[in-house]
């Protein structure tokens, strides 16, 4: 009966389990490490992180973010440095989420939520201001009205998600660490990872993990 | 014969009823139609471990309501080059077939409104099963000019197939049909399905599986069914005849094409399954035939999803192989056999003898097929040979 084995086949997937997520009622859960709209940090004390010296826009290879920087006020700082970002804006309908933003940012000032579910009706919404990036008093993320946030899209938005922190050190390869440098959004050490010197003592666990990712 | 409505003359509540039975005709398919597309992509996203549309409606059972409000809304596009006024009839031409094929089909026994007694059919025509083989034919035309006046490449190339494969697998389609025509005597689908009326006369077992396989198989080409739907073959011609097609004239293609499935399957059980014959358990005995055809009808609807969900799109070369060179072969020897038999039981010959001799034709015949096949597959480039020695000679 070879003609009708097919027959057979297809109709026993009948009874098959269903390999269907059904989206937006169940959700699978993010990584760790998703990549969703970005927030613009501040320390503690209220300062913004960002200096406005323009390495996210810089690099960021759809061109979709803009900055101007700006002279700090003498009596009245926004960040800490010389200087502030002035103009903040990032276009979402140009941004891939490749985090090269994040990675090149000398302050940790930007970072990526886990938020994806946000959809805008005109164009003007799309381009995020810094008004709109910057994270409140509590240090999380703004909920704007077309935004969809989750559980846990807000939190763990600190710099320890980028693969390369603590930023600036270019021999990194493969080690989970994180920034624990003032600033709102960073969490407890997590996975066996030690606060002082996460370089020198990876978690096993992770490393491997990464390994068979890689 | 005919439907015992007319008897009696045609008075105004004659002309009521054959309204109110256009109406529920009419109304019936189109909901079969929209439950046949719902039913489709369930059943194959079931054979494909997915879940299907589930979103509209309870289990998505509203998916094409949807679907057919939003295409409703849509920009209707008219390409440049069309031909407007054929570009414009195409769709028309194409629905009113499926339409009009499926007012001979009997759903149910005889009822009796306001005192006059009717068949549940629309109409049964004494040439019904012709009338069935007129319209599939005619349904090739709104594919054909819906092909070529859309003015581009892809749409025409759809529809030289259309008209082709339709050409070819009418035969086939309508000996397999002629076979169920001869057991019963009769042209008229009424008289097929009361010549049905106990299980082993169903024309599926009386004649063989045969003619019934083979009008199932024709019927698939017609209808431009997988796995015979190179007209709109999405790899190679984007989408076929409708391809130039948006909005509601789209809708009308789809819709046709849906309902031209429901009509093939309540013709393979009209000829093939004893329409709505059927044991009447105790109560409501005009509901039981009913219910009998609406269940053959599901089972085949199902067939044909699951032969969609199956089998992978024949290529041109095999499509026109299977028709002409297996489907009409084996539907004209199998007529001929019935007619033998029939023949045969009337005049009183043995039969295991005119079984002999038909069997013994029937392999003469397939054996000079073959000769005749295998002579045309000799390439040119042997007779060219030959011719050549011929003239050295």
């Amino acid at each position: 009966m070879g003609y009708l084995d097919g027959f057979k086949v297809t109709f026993k997937q009948i009874f098959e389990p269903r390999v269907t997520n059904e989206y937006p009622d169940e959700k699978r859960p993010k990584p760790a490490r998703f990549h969703g709209r970005h927030v613009l940090n501040r320390y503690e004390d209220g300062m913004e992180k960002c200096i406005g010296c323009e390495l996210c826009a810089g690099v960021c290879p759809a061109r979709c973010i803009y900055v101007r920087g700006a002279d700090n006020p003498p009596d009245a700082p926004v960040s800490p440095g010389e200087r502030y970002g002035f103009v903040y804006e990032i276009n979402y309908l140009r941004c891939i989420h490749c985090d090269l933003c994040v990675e090149a940012c000398p302050t940790e000032a930007i970072t990526e939520s886990k938020l994806f579910e946000f959809s805008f009706t005109n164009r003007q919404d799309a381009i995020y201001t810094r008004d709109e990036l910057l994270v409140d008093d509590d240090g999380m993320p703004q909920k704007l009205p077309w935004e969809d946030w989750r559980e846990g899209d807000e939190v763990n938005t600190s710099a320890w998600v980028r693969a390369t922190a603590p930023s600036g050190d270019a021999g990194f390869e493969g080690k989970v660490a994180w920034s624990g440098e003032l600033g709102r959004g960073v969490r407890p050490p997590e996975q066996g990872q030690t606060a002082d010197s996460p370089a020198d003592r990876p978690s096993k666990k992770v490393a491997r993990k990464r390994r068979s990712h890689g | 014969m005919g439907d015992p409505l007319y008897v009696d003359g045609v008075d105004f509540a004659v002309v009521l009823i054959v309204l109110l039975k256009v109406i529920v005709v009419f109304v019936f398919l189109l909901v079969a139609v929209m439950l046949m597309v719902w039913f489709e992509r369930k059943v194959i996203s079931d054979m494909q471990n997915r879940i299907g549309p589930n979103r509209a409606g309870p289990w998505g059972i509203l998916q094409t309501l949807a679907d057919g409000t939003k295409l409703f809304f849509k920009e209707d596009l008219l390409p440049d080059n069309a031909d407007r006024v054929v570009f414009r009839l195409a769709p028309y031409l194409s629905i009113l077939p499926a339409f009009a094929s499926f007012a001979i089909v009997p759903i149910g026994g005889t009822i009796s409104i306001a005192g006059h007694q009717t068949f549940l059919q629309l109409a049964d025509p004494p040439i019904g099963v012709l009338f069935l083989l007129a319209m599939s034919s005619i349904a090739v035309y709104g594919v054909m000019l819906a092909g070529w006046s859309s003015g581009s490449k892809y749409p025409l190339l759809g529809s030289v197939r259309a008209s082709a494969q339709m050409v070819s697998y009418e035969a086939a389609m309508a000996l397999a049909v002629a076979a169920a025509v001869l057991s019963a005597g009769s042209l008229s689908t009424h008289d097929i399905v009361a010549a049905q009326d106990s299980l082993f006369r169903w024309n599926i077992f009386s004649l063989g599986v045969v003619p019934f396989v083979v009008f199932l198989i024709a019927a698939t080409a017609e209808a431009n069914r997988p796995p015979f739907d190179l007209v709109e073959a999405e790899q190679e011609l984007v989408g076929g005849f409708h391809t130039e097609y948006s909005s509601i004239r789209f809708a009308l293609f789809f819709l046709a094409e849906f309902m031209n499935t429901v009509t093939i399957s309540a013709m393979v059980v009209t000829l093939f399954l004893g329409g709505p014959n059927g044991p009447a358990i105790g109560f409501l005995p005009t509901l039981w035939p009913i219910v009998w055809f609406f269940l053959k009808l599901v089972v085949f609807l199902f067939v044909y999803v699951w032969l969609r969900a199956t089998l992978p799109r024949f290529r041109y070369d095999q499509l026109m192989d299977l028709g002409w060179k297996k489907l009409i072969p084996i539907s004209l020897f199998w007529l001929l056999l019935v007619a033998a038999l029939r023949i045969g039981r009337i005049e009183g010959w043995n039969v295991i003898l005119v079984l002999a001799g038909g069997v013994a034709v029937g392999a003469l015949g397939w054996w000079a097929l073959g000769a005749a096949l295998a002579l045309g597959q000799m390439d040119d480039a042997d007779l060219s040979d030959e011719s050549l020695r011929e003239v050295e000679a």
